[in-house]
């Protein structure tokens, strides 16, 4: 049985490899970018408009929303890396009701990936919003002392951000897939919906995470938001 | 080994390539189009309020011309009805000057009407009675009746005031022309005479007489001259009768018309 997705490998040349995981990914960002470039090829600017584009501007206001809501007031910027982010995971957890389909958020090296992106995207953003030394004067609030928590809080949060998507995503394949052994027929299907409802709510933790931390990285006068007390799966 | 870095390599650069992708194909149209929409349908609300004003503003002004209009009719109207009012009060007043110049006319009508009816049934009684009086006189009238009338005549001239008797005198006297003595009929010689002895006697001279018939005596004798008069006749108490007659019913016109006159002014008090 395998636990990855990165585990199946069709194609290996020494260091490079062609796997499921990348493979899957491709596969959703195809979809992803042929759907939008279907969609928007003939955007309305009238009052009336087709459905798909009525779809994606649901889709995008309400990523823009959930982003200002959480307190980034220039939303557009960051639409681009947590949509993204939101998108991907959340198309990722959908497909699994495709038969012989493994989500690449199974895999750890996808969500370390992502969550090396957001380790990344955090510091960036901070700088980029009050200059380096504002941002790493973040470090040393209240005291000199929190330095190296805060630091070992930035690793660790990177962390439980891979190892939760990666967690919840391999969990839920692997007991569908143990079910399927044991009880066919309908317990699968239940644990299947179950499944894409946990793919959901993965897919919302972990960019409204991202968004949290970008956040407070953007707004030096205000305290830190403590990244725990986010409620998590 | 549940991390292969290759993958994590290979899925930063998807994932990289996804965002700038999607960036392209799904934010910046959507959101553009969006901002795009948001901005027409201001402009049409903020074109849609400017209209609205404009359409109060009207409404206002409409408003105003309105009540300007209603205005301007209400004075042209009480000014009319004025006019008519006093046009009205002038037409009734001319009316009334009129029913009453027509009724003062018309009572001015009656009342000569009731004049010459009055007069004509005066006459008409008079001449009546006249002519009765003057049928049963004629009819009674014989030599006795004219010798009862000499007598009486006679008689008269000597039971006449002295103041009189001297004036007549003095008149008869002095007369150049013959006294006048008129009678109903023709006197007989014997009643001249003694007429004549009569006068003499009375006022002491030889008075000349002419003696002439006069009809209109009924029966009766008249001695006139120089404007001086003794006389006798039933035309006297005739016109005496007349008179008391008329008197009666000049009285009579008077009650009528204060009568008629308390009604009228009764309700005018009223």
């Amino acid at each position: 049985m395998n636990l990855s997705p990165d585990q199946i490998i069709f194609w290996q040349y020494g260091f490079f490899k062609l796997n499921a995981t990348i493979l899957y990914t491709w596969g959703l960002m195809c979809v992803l970018v042929v759907g939008s470039i279907l969609v928007t090829r003939k955007l309305s600017l009238e009052i009336q408009r087709t459905r798909w584009q009525n779809l994606l501007e649901i889709i995008v206001t309400g990523i823009e929303k959930q982003i200002e809501e959480v307190g980034l007031t220039h939303p557009r910027k960051y639409i681009g890396f947590l949509g993204t982010l939101f998108l991907f995971v959340a198309m990722a957890s959908l497909f699994t009701i495709v038969p012989g389909y493994e989500p690449p958020t199974g895999s750890l090296s996808t969500t370390a990936a992502l969550a090396l992106c957001v380790f990344v995207a955090v510091p960036l953003f901070g700088i980029e919003a009050g200059g380096l030394g504002e941002y790493l004067e973040e470090y040393v609030k209240p005291t000199v002392i929190m330095l190296p928590f805060n630091i070992i809080g930035e690793f660790s949060r990177t962390l439980a951000l891979a190892a939760r998507l990666f967690g919840n995503m391999m969990s839920g394949t692997m007991i569908l897939a143990i079910l399927l052994t044991i009880t066919p027929y309908l317990l699968p299907i239940a644990m299947s919906v179950l499944g894409l409802l946990t793919g959901m709510v993965q897919a919302y933790i972990f960019s409204i995470l991202a968004t949290v931390y970008i956040a407070a990285a953007t707004r030096a006068s205000k305290p830190k938001p403590e990244s725990d007390a986010t409620p998590a799966k | 080994m549940l991390i292969d870095w290759f993958t994590v390599i290979a899925q930063i650069v998807n994932f990289l390539i996804l965002v700038w992708l999607l960036k392209r194909f799904l934010y910046k149209p959507i959101l553009n189009a969006i901002d795009t929409r948001e901005k027409k349908i201001a402009k049409e609300l903020a074109d849609a309020d400017l209209k609205k004003a404009e359409a109060l503003k009207e409404r206002d002004e409409f408003q105003h011309k309105n009540e300007e209009f209603d205005r301007h009719r209400a004075t042209l109207m009480s000014k009319v009805t004025q006019e008519a009012q006093t046009e009205r009060q002038r037409l009734l007043e001319e009316a009334r000057e009129a029913a009453d110049t027509l009724s003062a006319k018309r009572h001015a009508a009656l009342l000569s009407d009731a004049h010459t009816l009055n007069q004509t049934l005066r006459q008409r009684t008079q001449q009546e009675v006249f002519s009765i009086a003057r049928k049963a006189l004629t009819d009674l009238a014989a030599a006795s009746l004219e010798e009862r009338m000499t007598g009486v005549f006679i008689r008269r001239l000597y039971e006449l005031d002295e103041q009189v008797k001297k004036n007549l005198g003095e008149t008869f006297k002095t007369a150049s022309a013959p006294a006048l003595l008129h009678s109903a009929f023709d006197l007989p010689e014997p009643q001249r005479a003694a007429i004549q002895k009569a006068l003499n006697e009375t006022f002491s001279a030889d008075i000349s007489l002419r003696f002439e018939t006069a009809p209109h005596l009924v029966s009766g004798i008249e001695l006139s001259a120089n404007g001086q008069k003794i006389a006798w006749s039933i035309s006297d108490y005739l016109a005496a009768l007349g008179k008391s007659v008329d008197e009666l019913l000049k009285e009579k016109d008077k009650a009528e018309a204060e009568a008629q006159a308390k009604p009228e002014a009764a309700p005018k008090s009223t």
